[in-house]
């Protein structure tokens, strides 16, 4: 590491002020400050306190969540690739690596997209680069169809990263989340590559191949909002994940893995995660106790595990900027992300994985929820000091 | 005191003014830049957002304001001392109207099809902010040929960002520009896909929105301080 050290010491003072490449000294900063824990100390008289944790190191713990759903999302592509076109036995390795010539692409573009644009606007604003792209270059490939076109991942990334964080002010004010709003932006942008039953499992066949008969690129909910009950896997190949869907979001597993983590080092909400799984269940169960129609009718736990819902729950509703604040408001705010997305499921079959919309729906509702709280909070307390004059 | 406002008023007259002053200039200027109604005075949103789907049909939609604008003012402007002031508003939505009215039966007559898919919005015009805004604040004050220039001023300054607007999303969502193909047939085959998302009315206010930043980032005065 000393060289790496050394070479970057050697070219700051030309990024300094003064220095030929004064303007691009955000750009640099940023990578310095990625490689090494910056060596500033508190200025004296403002807060001494600090965290050995800072803004990077948090967003690399929860780049480290996700990885179980990045290599899951691999294999799952190769794996769901396989199965179409009728090639069985094929080794872990086969389907990683098919997977991987899939995902990796998508992954960089998404990227070399997003931080033109923060590396872009740093420089513009005279600002650091922001931390945040760090977790979102990652979420945006982990909610994209494998054969999304790598064009689409580019035109979304620059438009989630401008118009849902940059026009709000960067890293920490935005309302949206970034992920989020950049699938919402292909979703209706480009629906016939986002949704339906084409994009899901790689198709590309080579000379002799063909695909298997009845073969069907449905995501289990698709093919439940088209009333076929018999064609959703059960409830482990669900859990487990081995069913076709957006990269990183099938397999519940991975989801809890990451899940863990974040729980475990203090990042993620718990109080978000256990409310979002409870206002689902309570959702689903309701519906499911009217089954009017194939959906309402899959098991509660089920509807859990099938989707997006689980990635959702731990990875998107967690986010800490677009979520609620207060504690309280967390428990609500989770609660009508799950209650929602089980409701757009079931209710609009044009929208078969309500978890984005719902997220989106209660980002935008999260400052209210906390502002009530508040409110509630000051009120009680009020009444409080008015008993204790009496 | 009656007679005290009618003295300087009659001085007023006896100069007379060229007809494209420099004050009269700046009224039809003003709405284009720094006082657009859309972008500075976020106002006449709905109509923005509803036709603004192709160029052809805002196109018509601007020429329409700009001559309900126009002539409301005028019209206004002629009559300000006769109207009563308690029911000034009524008398001005039954101008507004009647020129609507005008306007909606010569589009019917000329070009039909624009008509049908601006459907309700001409008629809506009635209710455009811009023009009751410019009749109040302006018509009821000002001599007749500055409050036309006015009215057509203002909807010059709507009509330029409901064409810069229908223009983004016809490209995008369409790929064409006035219903003539713009985007190549290769990039089609290159799988180049149209954005559904312009045609939908949440991408006017992205773009809308869009506008308004260019503008404030150039000119710094209309950034409120905070």
């Amino acid at each position: 590491m000393k060289p790496l050290r050394r070479f970057l010491d050697n070219i700051k003072p030309s990024f300094e002020k003064g220095g030929k490449l004064e303007k691009f000294y955000p750009a640099f900063n940023a990578i310095e400050t990625f490689l090494y824990v910056p060596g500033d100390t508190t200025l004296p008289g403002s807060v001494h306190v600090r965290d050995a944790i800072d803004l990077k190191r948090t967003m690399i713990l929860v780049l480290l969540a996700m990885m179980p759903c990045l290599f899951f999302g691999m294999w799952n592509a190769g794996y769901q690739h396989y199965l179409s076109i009728g090639v069985a036995g094929t080794t872990l390795f086969d389907n990683l690596l098919f997977g991987a010539t899939k995902v990796v692409p998508i992954v960089i573009v998404s990227y070399v997209a997003g931080l033109s644009v923060e590396f872009l606007f740093a420089i513009i604003r005279k600002h650091q680069v922001n931390e945040g792209y760090l977790v979102t270059g990652s979420l945006i490939p982990l909610v994209m169809p494998v054969d999304v076109p790598l064009w689409m991942v580019a035109v979304a990334t620059i438009f989630a990263v401008v118009i849902g964080k940059e026009v709000f002010g960067g890293t920490g004010m935005n309302i949206l989340n970034p992920a989020l709003t950049a699938r919402a932006f292909l979703f209706f942008a480009y629906p016939t590559k986002m949704s339906g039953d084409e994009v899901w499992i790689n198709t590309s066949l080579a000379k002799g191949q063909q695909l298997v008969d009845g073969f069907s690129g449905a995501t289990p909910l698709g093919n439940a909002a088209a009333g076929f009950a018999d064609k959703i896997p059960d409830f482990s190949d669900s859990f487990f994940g081995f069913i076709p869907g957006s990269i990183g979001e099938t397999s519940t597993l991975a989801c809890l893995i990451g899940a863990a983590i974040l729980l475990y080092t203090g990042i993620g909400s718990w109080r978000i995660m256990l409310s979002v799984f409870i206002g689902g269940f309570l959702m689903a169960l309701i519906f499911n106790l009217i089954g009017a129609n194939t959906l309402m009718q899959i098991d509660p736990a089920h509807q859990l595990v099938l989707g997006g819902f689980a990635f959702g729950a731990v990875f998107m509703a967690t986010d800490p900027v677009t979520a609620a604040q207060t504690n309280k408001g967390k428990f609500i705010y989770g609660f009508l992300i799950g209650l929602l997305a089980i409701m757009i499921r079931v209710f609009n079959p044009a929208y078969p994985e309500g978890m984005m919309m719902a997220i989106l729906f209660m980002n935008v509702m999260a400052p209210l929820i906390d502002h009530y709280v508040i409110e509630a909070n000051i009120k009680r307390r009020m009444k409080r000091k008015k008993i204790s004059n009496e | 005191m009656s007679i005290e406002t009618t003295e300087p008023l009659s001085k007023q007259k006896k100069i007379r003014e060229p007809f494209l002053s420099a004050k009269n200039r700046k009224l039809v200027k003003d709405p284009l830049n720094d006082n657009n109604p859309i972008t500075v005075q976020v106002l006449g949103i709905c109509s923005a957002l509803a036709v603004t789907v192709k160029v052809k049909p805002s196109l018509v939609m601007a020429l329409a304001v700009i001559v309900v604008c126009a002539f409301s003012n005028l019209v206004v402007s002629l009559i300000r001392n006769a109207i009563p002031s308690r029911i000034r508003i009524i008398v001005q939505l039954t101008i507004v109207a009647t020129l609507v009215i005008l306007v909606d039966q010569v589009l019917k007559a000329y070009v039909y099809d624009v008509s049908k898919q601006l459907s309700v919005f001409v008629g809506l015009i009635i209710t455009n902010c811009i023009i009751m805004g410019r009749l109040e604040a302006f018509a009821m004050g000002n001599k007749p040929w500055p409050a036309f220039l006015d009215g057509v001023g203002n909807g010059l300054g709507y009509g330029v960002i409901l064409i810069l607007v229908s223009a983004v999303r016809e490209l995008f969502g369409n790929g064409t520009l006035m219903g003539y193909q713009v985007v190549p047939d290769a990039m089609y085959k290159a799988g180049y896909f149209n954005n559904g998302l312009a045609i939908l009315p949440p991408m006017a206010l992205i773009v809308v929105g869009i506008l308004i930043w260019i503008q404030r980032s150039r000119n710094r005065k209309l950034i409120e301080s905070d």
